[in-house]
């Protein structure tokens, strides 16, 4: 790992100050894919902003359109905490299912976001549930945040204060987890709101998207036979050592059948 | 820098760069080597150990996040004289064969039975996931844990 200044503000104002006064700084969440990340040499940032004191960027709350999440939130806090299993228990779960223990008492659900791995679980979740992102100075909505491989609408000195997830009706999400990393080579998100069918992908394509094709068959037919008539083009989607485009393309509707079974108690 | 951690109930100061990882602190410069350096990855968990009385990754924690908190690694839980009930099922169930693993397997088995209802093997392998055993010892280890689990 390169040599870098560490600085631990105590103020959410005091870390902008920080990050606008350096050469090349980065925000330092749960560390969890940043400091390998810095030991392998890919990233070398001159001063790391550590957010651990940031009250700001902790608690979760019930808000008026639902639930509001601060940025710190662990994984395992995510998946344990009573008003997640009680109201969004389709984020609880997806929590669970990330990495392993030890990275889910440490990783941090504004970490996974800002981070925008294509493989990442909680992208489907921001685009399947319709949530929003809320910074200092605004609130992205999910459906705009994504922008490309570990690419979001953030501006470089702008970070994740906490995330507002609408209260669907029903949801489930099923991923295609790989079994050593434990990332999804395929994930989908579907949830039901009154009707309105969202449903978010992750690991398929560069980042996480809804699958607008899907979700229109399903408004119309909101069941698991409808999916068999919809084509998944596989254009633009990864091909790596995992999986395929063509392969990923065929997991998007296996999964998406996956969670609608799940969500609709089949 | 110079900094003060919380390991084991004694407060150390340690002289640090900012880049210094947790676990080489541990190791080089207070001398506790229970944590060890597998993978160097996070994918191991060889380098287990307790923060704020959760599992975690040493070697994916910089030292200086740590100056708030405790810090608990394996010589920390007994020792020879006093083992921790976990130390004595994996004794007992012959849980280890080389035993480079088996200090992080132990913090890990501790976080997933203080924090885990209704283990049974499945959920325990599950729990483990998070660790490696070259020597693919595993049959045992999820048999140690599990009889903690049912005294628990």
């Amino acid at each position: 790992m390169y040599s870098f200044d560490y600085h631990k503000p105590s103020a959410l104002t005091q870390a902008l100050e920080i990050f606008q006064g350096a050469d090349d700084p980065i925000f330092l969440a749960g560390g969890m894919t940043l400091i390998p990340t810095m030991k392998q040499r890919l990233a070398a940032p001159t001063d790391v902003i550590d957010l651990a004191d940031l009250d700001e960027l902790r608690g979760i709350s019930l808000v008026e359109n639902g639930l509001s999440i601060g940025a710190l939130t662990t994984h395992n806090e995510v998946a344990t905490h009573p008003l997640v299993v009680k109201h969004l228990p389709v984020l609880a779960e997806l929590a669970s299912t990330i990495g392993d223990n030890q990275v889910r008492n440490r990783g941090t659900i504004g970490g996974s976001l800002a981070n925008s791995d294509p493989a990442a679980d909680y992208p489907a979740a921001l685009i399947g549930l319709g949530g929003s992102v809320v910074t200092p100075s605004r609130k992205i909505l999910g459906d705009d945040f994504f922008l490309d491989l570990f690419e979001t609408a953030l501006e470089p000195c702008d970070l994740i204060v906490r995330i507002e997830f609408p209260l669907p009706d029903r949801a489930a999400y099923a991923k295609f987890r790989n079994q050593a990393s434990g990332y999804a080579v395929v994930g989908a998100l579907v949830a039901d709101f009154q009707g309105r069918i969202r449903v978010g992908i992750t690991g398929a394509g560069p980042c996480a998207c809804r699958a607008i094709g899907i979700e229109d068959q399903l408004m119309q037919n909101l069941s698991v036979d409808v999916l068999d008539l919809v084509e998944v083009p596989d254009a633009g989607f990864n091909s790596d050592i995992h999986a395929s485009a063509e392969y990923r393309a065929h997991l998007v509707k296996v999964l998406t059948k996956r969670a609608l079974r799940q969500m609709l108690g089949e | 820098m110079k900094i003060e951690i919380d390991v084991n109930n004694k407060v150390h100061e340690v002289v640090i760069e900012p880049n210094a990882l947790l676990v080489n602190v541990l190791r080089d410069q207070l001398q506790l080597t229970g944590a060890h350096v597998g993978c160097d990855t996070s994918q191991c968990g060889a380098c287990t150990v307790h923060l704020d009385g959760r599992a975690v990754k040493s070697c994916a924690i910089l030292a200086l996040q740590v100056a708030q908190s405790k810090v608990v690694t394996i010589e920390g839980i007994g020792d020879a004289e006093n083992l921790h009930p976990m130390q004595s099922a994996f004794r007992e169930h012959h849980a280890l064969q080389c035993g480079f693993c088996t200090p992080g397997m132990i913090m890990q088995a501790i976080d997933l039975v203080t924090h885990e209802d209704n283990l049974d093997r499945e959920k325990i392998r599950q729990g483990l996931e998070g660790n490696l055993c070259r020597c693919t010892g595993y049959h045992n280890i999820v048999s140690a844990i599990e009889s903690v689990a049912d005294k628990a």
